[in-house]
């Protein structure tokens, strides 16, 4: 059970028109397993996660959920998937007129039965979970950058998704609040028994929570190495990875 | 771990509290309607000192909802002064039950008194009268720089006045041009049917000529402007705001005056006039095409009527109007842009506001122009 393979993904390619960006993908996501999807700036990172929640259609290639083939599926079926999906995005993306707490409920009104209190006391949970439940009233508008990733996390949470997506959930925040949001990541995942995918270049936290990864590579449009962050770092050959994991730069890369 | 992605199952979720320990059983899914919630007053007959533990055998499928019920027992069990004892939960469970804090949220503060009608008018005069401050300011520091620039002192980007004067001017005549005809149409089309009674079929031309030049060209043509170009600065220039794009300017010592004002206040005072002769005359056409069509007149005695209906007088004052129109929704459109907030829905709330500013403003300015032509005798 343990071993169950959630996500996979089988010679994808991805691109915008004629615009390639990157090809020939395979990976298989774990249940329970934090995946990390590793590489430099522009390499296409985000836009594989965002084929991967659904909002860009590779141009070959397939991807599964538990092995049923998603772009094959009615869109119907589609959006019945992604219920099982909670996404954080780079900036939190809180809906800007509504408070925290109307976020947070937005989807359990708009997509469950739930009755108006329970709704209420799940909204107070998922924000409790963050550490946000003093801010239930706040709008977006009002809370600092680390709080709106919180708040996002916890609206991706509002409909027990069991597959979460993360972009960059440390960028842009100070060492403290991001291995506060590491031990909150690991604690959902142990707690709620979910998968994670994450979009990340902060490396201390991709050592310390990523048990799985893949590292794309910007120039050949393709990725160049599969294994858990700890791994690449210790055993992998690949020039630029290595660079990429011991910070350090490649050979005959004088840029400052 | 539990399998999240069960049916609903037939053992119902139950508890019961037996001496210090609290029995959990059955399936807890947040989305079962009869899930059940701790009573008020239940830990009376806890003995305070000795912690409270879980005994979770008999616990079947499990979500949100458990971990909900499970921090009521918290709270309540922290009011108590009763420690918990969490080695009886599923170890997932327990580690998500750590996460959220001891106490329940202070409620908010409650609405704030309202001040009594008096204050609220105060204040209301007062801010209207700071507003009218900020504009006219604004308006006199986009001259200064208007002035520099053209004398050459100032700096003012040519490519921004020839972008945002194609996008107020060309790009509206298609609007200008159809809303301007229809009118002229309908002003012919309801003043023949009455004209036609006297026998006056022939002043059509002399009321479509006046009608709009002195007044509905000029108000049509703004009203059109305030919806299309002034919702559109106020909507760019608060999605900057929001960006933090007017504090990069700030920052860089560049004015929002000579850089996002001036040349939009300068497109709209320009292409103004030129929209409004364009709309005279298209007017005038469709008051012609209808008269034709309807009435026994030649298109030699409309012509005839239109060009002796107005003097030169009356054109020069729909043209006054018309700049004071351009410079008018240029300024407020660009300084409700500016005063708004910095979310998705105060861009939205800034081009409403735009929009009904413009077109209520134009209207009473309209009116002031009335008075003012009554007085002079134009």
């Amino acid at each position: 059970m343990t071993e169950e393979t959630m996500l996979a993904l089988d010679g994808v390619t991805l691109a915008f028109g004629p615009k390639l960006i990157q090809r020939d993908i395979s990976l298989e996501v774990r249940r329970g397993s934090i995946f990390a999807i590793m590489g430099g700036s522009g390499c296409g990172k985000s836009t594989l996660l965002k084929s991967m929640i659904g909002l860009l259609r590779p141009t070959t290639g397939r991807f599964s959920v538990q092995g049923e083939d998603y772009w094959a599926a009615t869109p119907a079926r589609r959006d019945v998937i992604n219920h099982r999906f909670g996404v954080l995005f780079q900036s939190g993306a809180l809906w800007s007129s509504m408070t925290l707490g109307e976020n947070v409920a937005l989807p359990m009104q708009m997509l469950t039965q739930l009755a108006p209190d329970t709704i209420r006391r799940m909204v107070e949970l998922k924000l409790g979970f963050v550490g946000l439940s003093e801010a239930i009233d706040l709008m977006p508008s009002e809370i600092s950058g680390g709080m709106r990733k919180r708040a996002g996390l916890a609206r991706a949470l509002s409909l027990d998704p069991d597959i979460l997506f993360f972009d960059e959930p440390s960028a842009g925040l100070d060492p403290i609040t991001s291995a506060r949001l590491d031990d909150l990541i690991l604690n959902l995942r142990d707690g709620l028994g979910a998968t994670i995918v994450i979009v990340s270049h902060e490396l201390p936290s991709l050592f310390r929570i990523a048990d799985a990864g893949i590292f794309l590579d910007a120039r050949s449009k393709t990725p160049i190495a599969h294994g858990s962050p700890a791994q690449l770092r210790d055993h992998c050959t690949d020039p630029q990875v290595h660079a990429f994991m011991t910070r350090e730069r490649e050979q005959g890369d004088n840029n400052p | 771990m539990p399998p999240t992605a069960t049916p609903l199952s037939s053992h119902p979720a139950s508890y019961r509290l037996e001496g210090q320990s609290v029995v959990l059983a059955g399936d807890w899914r947040a989305s079962d309607p009869a899930l059940p919630v701790l009573e008020e007053g239940a830990f009376h007959s806890l003995r305070p000192g000795t912690p409270l533990t879980f005994d979770s055998t008999g616990l079947g499928t499990w979500d949100s909802g458990l971990v909900a019920f499970l921090w009521d027992i918290k709270r309540a069990a922290e009011a108590a002064d009763t420690a918990l004892d969490t080695a009886g939960l599923p170890p997932s469970a327990s580690r998500l039950l750590g996460l959220l804090p001891d106490r329940r949220a202070d409620p908010p503060a409650g609405p704030k008194p309202q001040p009594n009608p008096l204050a609220r008018l105060g204040a209301a005069t007062i801010d209207s009268l700071t507003e009218t401050g900020i504009v006219a300011t604004l308006g006199a520091q986009t001259l200064r720089g208007g002035v520099l620039a053209l004398t050459g002192r100032g700096r003012m980007r040519w490519a921004d006045i020839l972008a945002n004067t194609t996008d107020a001017g060309p790009r509206a005549l298609l609007i200008v041009g159809v809303v301007n005809f229809l009118l002229g149409g309908i002003l012919a089309f309801v003043g023949a049917v009455q004209l036609e009674k006297f026998a006056a079929g022939i002043y059509v031309a002399s009321l479509v000529g006046i009608a709009m030049v002195r007044e509905m060209a000029a108000v049509m043509t703004a009203i059109i402007m305030a919806g299309r170009t002034g919702g559109a600065y106020a909507a760019r220039i608060a999605t900057m705001l929001g960006n933090e794009e007017i504090d990069a300017l700030g920052v860089f010592g560049i004015p929002v005056s000579s850089y996002l004002v001036l040349p939009s206040v300068l497109a709209l005072t320009v292409t103004m006039p030129f929209l409004y002769l364009y709309g005279c005359l298209i007017g005038m056409l469709g008051g012609f095409t209808v008269a034709i069509m309807m009435l026994d007149i030649t298109a030699r005695g409309y012509l005839h009527f239109t060009v002796s209906a107005f003097g030169i007088g009356q054109f020069i004052f729909g043209l006054t109007k018309s700049i004071v129109f351009g410079a008018f929704i240029g300024l407020t459109s660009c300084r409700i842009g500016l005063k708004a907030g910095r979310s998705a829905a105060d861009v939205g709330v800034a081009a409403t506001r735009a929009v009904v500013v413009g077109i209520v403003g134009v209207i009473a300015i309209d009116a002031l122009f009335a008075v003012i032509a009554d007085v002079i005798g134009i």
